[in-house]
């Protein structure tokens, strides 16, 4: 699309430098290989997860959504198969950031930019992007030359195709976004016939454009100018790290098969790197590798793979550009071995707070209480004198029922002597043990009274302890607070 | 930018021609899309400036084509919530006193329906938790002048006591000494006598006998036999634990000396029908109500 247009154009002839420069169009060279092959698979199994995920059904019991994973706005919940996390539990998702970023520390600091080269979200689309480009416009040459010559009808309707699905793409993107949000199979029914709500609609539109602009057209440009991580991760990398690498020690000089041939019969050194520009073709960043490492380089592997094939067909050994680093192109040049060292104090660092973090994260979860009690005293009054002598103070009781089903529990009270426990609104057949019904997966909240004959003489506050008790399931949660008297 | 012609020999690529120390910078252009992105920003600007309020004036500010104000957003927000709580609203006015009581969520409504209007009207005299002052009753406890039961509590409400209401509460605690029924040491004894009947202490040497007889032929035909109070004309109970004024000897000499009237106002009239019986449920349901 972008012309290649010179400074001089830019700026209206004057002799100034341009302002800015136009994107350089790449034409990616289909390849095949081993880091393709994973490519590929990583490829079918990320965007198999996020189109299909929302599908896949969960059985929570009655009433309750059975789809596995769901993030529900309207009613504050977040299920994510067995899990069912409320608003207030939203730490577990700062464990997973943290996860998250830990992970991503160890990735780095065993492979480079690995995220970058094949599970990134830019990368996964994009390559899916250059697939559909590939099949419907040709190869690199094809391309090249189709762009360079006039625009025939035939050309024209490759474009149209090539687009078209783009955006078919784009929108499925969108559209499997706004399924974690709602009961999938629902809303799917309600898109198809217009009366989803018009925020599904506004959020398939905005990802359906973000993801046609930034994988169809912004491409490798997100990875240059936009994307923070290439500047992070500079900084914390170390020499051990597995990089993309041109070795150098095996390319260098580079000359023509016949010329290497002759020289080293000659026992004079030639480099196995023919100048074939094969790994400059298939690099979808465009650049190449053989200048060193770089910002651009994604560490995709394709020009490894790219540089094999010409390996293998000129028969020298393989992996000319290999994951490797800096320090083994040394210990060859000086005739050591290869060393390769992913069990680093960084790299042990990173694997212990990973699995410290998931150990945390687990028991919190296993021993999260499903059963809850939260209690706050009047302010004013702090208590009350009753007619009869007897001090009365007012708690607001706040209980949690985490579980799927209304459950039956009676409430306790442990405080002064002779306390007696009343729920406003509440008519119990037990009046000093009263009971409630609380509802599945809610929160309720009571004014709770509880008097006492106190004695002028006794302390003036005293502690009291609010116990509650499922009455099927046993399970007991507790709150304490003071029992106050004027 | 000065005219110039310089290529850095290392990496092929021109400069800027601006050097510092020996160091010459590479001219790394931004991409185009960046600079394109940056002026639509910069057009952005100038539509915001003709659609928005904007700029800031002597006295005022230019309005903008939309005419959008942040005040004409609440105010439309403020009618949609009106509109939304009038639905609501609508159940607890047909609902029966006793209905919203025994209904989680009508209790729940009128509660806090009824909290935000005790804030408004009557936490002045009551306090914002209804603790109430000297002279003015404490709405959490168990002692009423005028009964304590829902209905009393709306009829009080609506009506107040005192206030020239035709229907309000009326009757009041009599100035037996500045009308001169009584003498000072009869009242003195009868103060007494009174504070005797809840089991406070009494001063030293008083006739009981004397302020029996004097409670029973004045005070009898109000707060009953005995003291035990009459809410139908708002005479206290004077047996319990609780004074509205103060059980000290003085406070009582006081008040059956120059009696007592406190006025509730009648909110019938200022506060529409479902925000008084909201306002009812919510005082009934502060612990002390009947
Ligand atoms: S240089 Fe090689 S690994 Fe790096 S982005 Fe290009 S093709 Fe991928
Ligand atoms: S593909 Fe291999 S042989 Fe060809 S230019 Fe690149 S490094 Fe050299």
């Amino acid at each position: 699309m972008t012309k290649n247009v010179t400074s001089k154009e830019l700026m209206g002839g004057d002799d100034d430098p341009p302002l800015y420069a136009p994107q350089k169009k790449i034409y990616p060279q289909r390849v095949s290989g081993t880091f393709r092959r994973i490519k590929w698979g990583l490829m079918a199994l990320c965007l198999g997860v996020y189109y299909l995920l929302p599908l896949v059904r969960w059985n929570r019991g009655l009433g309750a959504p059975d789809q596995a994973v769901l993030i529900d706005f309207q009613s504050q919940r977040f299920y994510f198969f067995f899990i069912e996390l409320w608003p207030q539990e939203f730490y577990y998702f700062t464990g997973l950031l943290i996860l998250a970023a830990f992970t991503l520390f160890l990735m780095n600091a065993l492979g480079g930019r690995i995220w970058c080269g094949y599970l990134c979200p830019q990368t996964v689309w994009t390559d899916l992007f250059y697939a559909v480009e590939h099949w419907s416009e040709g190869d690199r040459r094809a391309r090249i030359k189709a762009n360079a010559g006039p625009l025939t009808a035939n050309r024209l309707a490759r474009r149209a195709l090539k687009q078209a699905i783009w955006l078919i793409i784009a929108w499925w993107t969108g559209g499997a976004w706004v399924l974690y949000f709602s009961d999938a199979p629902t809303l799917v029914k309600d898109l198809a016939t217009f009366q989803a709500p018009a925020i599904a609609y506004i959020w398939i539109g905005i990802l359906t454009a973000s993801t046609y602009l930034l994988a169809g057209h912004a491409r490798e440009q997100v990875c240059l100018y936009m994307c923070p991580w290439p500047r992070i991760q500079a900084a914390l990398t170390d020499e051990w790290a597995l990089n993309v690498t041109y070795k150098y020690d095996r390319g260098e000089p580079r000359c023509s098969v016949k010329k290497g041939r002759a020289q080293r019969a000659l026992g004079e050194t030639a480099g196995d790197c023919v100048d074939c520009n094969q790994c400059v073709a298939v690099c979808p960043t465009g650049i190449d590798i053989r200048n060193g490492a770089q910002l651009g380089c994604i560490q995709c592997g394709l020009c490894i793979d790219a540089c094999d094939n010409v390996m293998k067909r000129i028969g020298r050994p393989t992996r000319l550009i290999g994951y490797d680093n800096d320090i083994n192109v040394q210990r060859r040049t000086s005739g050591k071995t290869e060393l390769f060292k992913p069990v680093r104090s960084r790299t042990v660092v990173y694997a212990a707070l990973i699995a410290t973090v998931c150990a945390v994260m687990l028991h919190a979860l296993l021993t999260r209480s499903l059963l809850d009690l939260n209690v706050l005293h009047d302010r004013n009054p702090v208590a009350v004198k009753l007619s009869a002598g007897a001090i009365r103070n007012g708690y607001t009781l706040r209980f949690l029922n985490k579980r799927g089903f209304d459950r039956v529990i009676a409430v306790d009270v442990d405080g002064p002597a002779n306390a007696q426990i009343h729920i406003v609104g509440v008519d119990s057949v037990t009046p000093d043990r009263p009971m409630i019904v609380l509802a599945r997966d809610a929160t309720t909240e009571l004014r709770v009274l509880v008097t006492a004959p106190v004695d002028e003489k006794e302390e003036k506050t005293q502690p009291v302890k609010f116990r509650i008790t499922d009455i099927g399931l046993g399970e007991v949660a507790s709150a304490t607070d003071h029992f106050v008297t004027p | 930018m000065s005219q110039h012609n310089d290529t850095d020999h290392i990496s092929g690529r021109s400069t800027t021609g601006h050097e510092w120390d020996g160091i010459k910078e590479l001219n790394t252009p931004l991409p185009r899309w960046w600079v394109l992105t940056f002026y639509a920003t910069i057009i952005w600007a100038f539509g915001y400036w003709l659609v928005y309020p904007a700029w800031p004036l002597v006295s005022g500010y230019t309005v903008g084509v939309l005419h959008t104000t942040n005040r004409a957003a609440v105010t439309a927000n403020l009618a949609e919530f009106e509109a939304l709580r009038g639905e609501k609203m609508k159940a607890l006015g047909t609902a029966s006193l006793a209905d919203i009581e025994n209904d989680p969520a009508l209790l729940a409504l009128a509660r806090a329906r009824g909290k935000t209007v005790f804030g408004d009207n009557c936490a002045p005299c009551h306090g914002s938790g209804a603790a109430g002052a000297k002279g003015y009753p404490n709405l959490n406890d168990d002692d009423w002048l005028w009964g304590g039961t829902l209905d009393q509590i709306l009829q009080t409400i609506q009506f107040g006591a005192r206030s020239g209401n035709a229907k309000a509460h009326e009757g009041q605690m009599l100035a037996f000494g500045k009308d001169g029924v009584l003498k000072s040491d009869e009242i003195v004894t009868v103060a007494n006598y009174v504070r005797s009947l809840s089991g406070l202490s009494t001063r030293k040497g008083y006739d009981a006998a004397k302020g029996e007889k004097i409670f029973a032929d004045n005070c009898v035909a109000c707060h009953g036999e005995g003291g035990k109070g009459n809410q139908e004309l708002g005479a206290a109970n004077l047996t319990d634990k609780i004074w509205l004024y103060g059980s000290d000897e003085a406070t009582l000499i006081e008040a059956i000396s120059n009696g007592r009237a406190g006025v509730m106002p009648a909110w019938e009239g200022r506060l529409d029908p479902v925000t008084i019986k909201a306002l009812a449920v919510y005082v009934h349901a502060l612990g002390g109500g009947k």
